[in-house]
């Protein structure tokens, strides 16, 4: 697993929960001061034990945990970079959408080595959509659902998710799109915010 | 606005600055930073984004040449030269305010009725959406300036993870030396792992033999036949310390052609006096280096961790210092036995 996947749940334990409940998980692990490097590869067993023992130490179901990581990659300040990239998808919920075709290679172009399942949209009827995502690893729909949740606040869209697992074992996320200027939405533009200081402001 | 049929209606469609067989809706779309201008240097019509980036004044009806400077190019002063060029290719900058290149491409327009041009920010595009606060759909569905934002902002972000782990890596690599027990030149041990083996030795009160050793005329060789011979040299200095004493004993270069010796559980100062002619024996003989022969010799200060009864590891080593010293001013080439007397001779020396 690339090293952004274990870097990203453990940045997500540290900033939600707190160092000391992060040292609790690495001890277990055995991890280094610093945890896990970003630009490295690491077998997938790693990730699976990262996994289990942070659902362990959380008390919380697997699955919610990681929608919870995903929600964590739009929403926390620590992570406006990824954020940022998701928003160049398109002007409005509706179109960001349609980018998350793109996504896995937008995600290469970024960091060649990375690995995104591949994602099909499929617009049902007015407002209702269906992601059909690739079945690489078990857990990125759970992500994925996270990562949509926190995206629709973002852009003030009113939508409804839920998740199935279609006929050929691929996992299917209902998207009901309710009102795509149903709040203000956080402010999004081309040029880089200056400063950290008015990110954090934001 | 646009001219649907015969000729005479496209051109009169061309005179209020639309292009014919488009209407303004769907030219703003596909080209939103386009602009026609008349033969006679009018700016007839402005795309969306084009007049977004001077929102203060109206460009249309403004004269092409005071708005834009034409850097490339160079030397022409009409608008009709302008799609004279091979390709049309066209390089702009505003006059006023923030500057900024545009690269364009010119066409004419039927009948003579003057040029569309057509721009894009270039490489300039990063600056630009910063200085006017652009959104993507102020950009054509085809401009991939959007997808180099993304590029942009997406490296500077793996970029960032790098020098981060590069930091990381660089404060290891130095806390990793600073711990490091080995000279990297000559395999032997180092000063730090000199201190260590001493401090356990002696708060073991295992008792030792301490042999301070320094070269002689190493200097020379390294002057003379350059640093590849003096770190030849040093390598064989390395193989006779290591092979002249046991594996229970510690040879570590403290300095440039310093070493120190401590022979563990031996301090019978006749049989460490063999050993420090034996070693001395050895350094003298000539090392071959590219067809000429490296002579050095050696001079070693000997002392005992039992010389003044118990003392620490400091005394120890300045009692071997000062013995070595003595060697060097009998002659070098020869070992001196720490006494007292050497000591209080360095304290009031001789005028």
């Amino acid at each position: 697993m690339h090293g952004l996947v274990n870097r990203s749940i453990q940045c997500f334990v540290r900033d939600t929960y707190g160092t000391g409940c992060w040292n609790r998980v690495a001890a277990v692990l055995d991890l280094g001061p610093d945890g896990f490097e970003t630009m490295f590869s690491y077998d997938d067993a790693v990730t699976q034990r990262l996994m289990d023992e942070v659902v362990r130490v959380l008390d919380k179901p697997h699955d919610m945990v990681l929608e919870d990581v995903g929600t964590y990659l739009v929403s926390h300040p620590n992570t406006e970079s990824i954020r940022r990239l998701l928003r160049f998808g398109g002007e409005t919920f509706a179109d960001f959408l349609h980018s998350l075709e793109d996504l896995p290679d937008r995600a290469r172009l970024a960091v060649p080595e990375l690995r995104l399942p591949c994602l099909d949209l499929v617009e049902e009827s007015e407002g209702r959509f269906a992601l059909h995502v690739e079945n690489l690893h078990p857990g990125f729909a759970f992500v994925l659902v996270g990562v949509l949740r926190a995206m629709a606040d973002d852009y003030g869209a009113l939508a409804l998710l839920d998740q199935r697992m279609a006929p050929d074992g691929r996992y299917v996320v209902d998207i009901s799109l309710l009102d795509s200027a149903f709040a203000e939405g956080r402010r999004f533009t081309l040029a880089r915010p200056v400063g950290p200081a008015k990110e954090a402001a934001e | 606005m646009s001219g649907q049929g015969g000729t005479e209606a496209v051109c009169s469609s061309t005179c209020c600055g639309g292009v014919p067989g488009f209407g303004v809706a769907a030219l703003n779309r596909l080209m939103p930073m386009h602009l026609t201008v008349a033969a006679n240097g009018r700016i007839l019509r402005v795309g969306p984004t084009l007049q977004k980036l001077r929102l203060g004044s109206r460009l249309e009806g403004m004269q092409l040449f005071d708005l834009f400077e034409l850097r490339r190019p160079k030397g022409l002063c009409h608008v009709r030269d302008l799609i004279e060029t091979d390709s049309g290719q066209v390089s702009l900058a505003f006059r006023n305010g923030v500057r900024g290149n545009f690269k364009g491409v010119a066409a004419a327009l039927p009948c003579g009725h003057g040029v569309l041009i057509n721009l894009s920010f270039g490489i300039s595009v990063v600056d630009a959406v910063q200085a006017y606060d652009l959104t993507l759909g102020d950009f054509a569905g085809t401009d991939l300036a959007v997808e180099m934002l993304y590029l942009v902002e997406a490296k500077s972000a793996a970029l960032q993870e790098s020098k981060k782990l590069n930091l990381r890596l660089q404060g290891a690599k130095v806390a990793a030396e600073e711990q490091a027990f080995t000279d990297t030149l000559t395999g032997l041990k180092n000063l730090r792992a000199m201190d260590h083996v001493l401090g356990r030795l002696i708060a073991d009160g295992t008792p030792f033999g301490v042999m301070h050793v320094d070269l002689d005329f190493f200097k020379e060789v390294n002057d003379t036949y350059g640093h590849a011979a003096g770190d030849l040299v040093l390598q064989n200095v390395a193989r006779v310390l290591v092979s002249e004493t046991r594996a229970v004993d510690t040879v570590a270069r403290v300095g440039g052609d310093e070493f120190v010796l401590i022979i563990r559980d031996q301090i019978d100062l006749q049989k460490l006096g063999n050993i420090a002619m034996r070693i001395i024996a050895r350094l003298e003989e000539p090392v071959p280096y590219n067809g000429v022969y490296c002579r050095i010799s050696g001079s070693i200060g000997l002392t005992t961790s039992i010389a003044r009864g118990r003392s620490g590891q400091a005394r120890i080593l300045k009692d071997a210092d000062l013995a070595l010293y003595a060697s060097k001013d009998a002659g070098r080439g020869r070992y001196t036995v720490f006494t007292p007397d050497l000591e209080r001779a360095r304290r009031s020396p001789d005028i």
